[in-house]
């Protein structure tokens, strides 16, 4: 059950995206296709749910005073494992996602649960935890993938959704549509957040 | 030539926040104020031009002559968090009013993305020395003209009328939108120029 909470936890209440408004930078940078986001949250979860493990399992043996550097060690050996593998089996994805495989190991995400979350708790709430936040970021990524590939190419993953007489609105897939998508979708939580409130 | 071409790239064209993403964080965190800005800005701006210098020596003497560049991502965060934590100690120890100015920021420097960033495309690149440091300052320069920027429309955003379910980070986010439009004017302005 308290599994279920800390999962719920990530996903819903503290999303790192729209909650917690953490790891802005692959967030903006690589959700012009709906595709390159969830490539883009797989990587974070496997990242997340490893490092979230190795720094549970080794938290009372590194001493206070130097633990960030051991956790990025950690972090950073996952992510070199993730980029090797990318860099194997999914060519394509890699160059599109490009330099953001190697900044995974800046992303303030992982190294916050670290600290906040892994750190002080047993192993498995602590994967729980990274497969929650991982997922919650995924969610996100996709989601604003899926709005800026809709309406700037007219396609949902590959898929022609809009009929071919709309003309697509470029900007939604260059850099300027990032920050307005996820300005508007910020705003309309907020606003949803809010009217759920009233009426209940 | 190609020393002009990476700064026109670096500051105005493929600016670091508004075009390339790098450094989000720290453009949305530390721009309330046109003064912490400018001060978060200058101490990107000397981290990267350091740290540049530092990635550089390491991936071309340690890392190529070994053939370990699989461990760059590893190698280079160690190398520039230890290299954030001797700039801090050194600035404390010759110049306390400078310490004072940027001291706050220093230790956040260390996840800034765009240092790793600036690092990591020195490298893909191909740069020599001298252009990876022109590289590192001129993309601290951009990023400090985009924060400075920034922090001077957040200011006036204080004031202004705005819909109570945008405030804070939604208007935030669309300002930004809005100026990296305007930098996206810059895309053609210097093309025929540069090729």
């Amino acid at each position: 059950m308290r599994m279920w909470q800390v999962f719920k936890n990530g996903v819903l209440d503290e999303n790192p995206t729209f909650k917690l408004v953490l790891g802005m930078c692959p967030t903006l940078a690589v959700t012009t296709a709906a595709a390159n986001g969830v490539w883009m949250g797989l990587a974070v979860i496997f990242v997340l749910t490893m490092s979230n493990l190795v720094v549970s399992l080794i938290r009372d043996f590194i001493p206070d005073k130097i633990r960030i550097p051991c956790y990025v060690v950690v972090i950073a050996s996952f992510v070199t494992i993730v980029d090797l593998l990318l860099k194997a089996y999914q060519p394509e994805m890699h160059a599109k996602l490009g330099i953001f495989i190697p900044l995974i190991v800046v992303n303030c995400i992982i190294l916050a649960r670290a600290e906040a979350f892994a750190s002080k708790n047993p192993v498995l709430p602590s994967i729980v935890d990274g497969l929650g936040m991982g997922v919650g970021f995924t969610v996100a990524l996709t989601l604003l993938g899926c709005i800026r590939e809709l309406l700037g190419a007219g396609t949902v993953f590959g898929i022609q959704v809009l009929p071919a007489a709309f003309e697509p609105a470029i900007i939604m897939i260059l850099p300027p549509g990032a920050f307005l998508t996820l300005g508007f979708l910020l705003g309309f939580f907020n606003w949803a957040g809010k009217r759920a409130k009233q009426l209940s | 030539m190609e020393y002009v071409a990476i700064i026109l790239t670096n500051i105005l064209i493929n600016n670091f926040i508004v075009s390339r993403f790098l450094g989000i964080c720290p453009f949305l965190g530390v721009s309330k104020q046109i003064e912490t800005a400018t001060g978060m800005g200058i101490a990107v701006t000397f981290v990267m031009t350091v740290a540049s210098a530092v990635t550089w020596a390491t991936e071309r003497f340690v890392l190529a002559t070994m053939g370990l560049e699989y461990l760059q991502t590893v190698i280079f965060i160690l190398v520039i968090a230890a290299l954030v934590q001797f700039v801090e100690m050194v600035i404390l120890k010759t110049s306390p009013t400078l310490y004072q100015a940027l001291g706050v920021y220093l230790p956040l420097i260390t996840t800034n993305c765009a240092i790793l960033g600036v690092a990591v495309i020195n490298v893909q690149e191909f740069y020599n020395f001298g252009q990876s440091i022109v590289s590192g300052f001129s993309a601290g320069l951009g990023f400090t003209l985009a924060i400075i920027l920034f922090a001077g429309i957040r200011e006036r955003l204080e004031l202004a009328d705005i819909p109570e379910s945008l405030e804070g980070f939604p208007i935030a986010l669309i300002s930004a939108g809005l100026m990296s439009v305007a930098f996206f004017g810059f895309q053609g302005l210097f093309s025929a120029f540069l090729s």
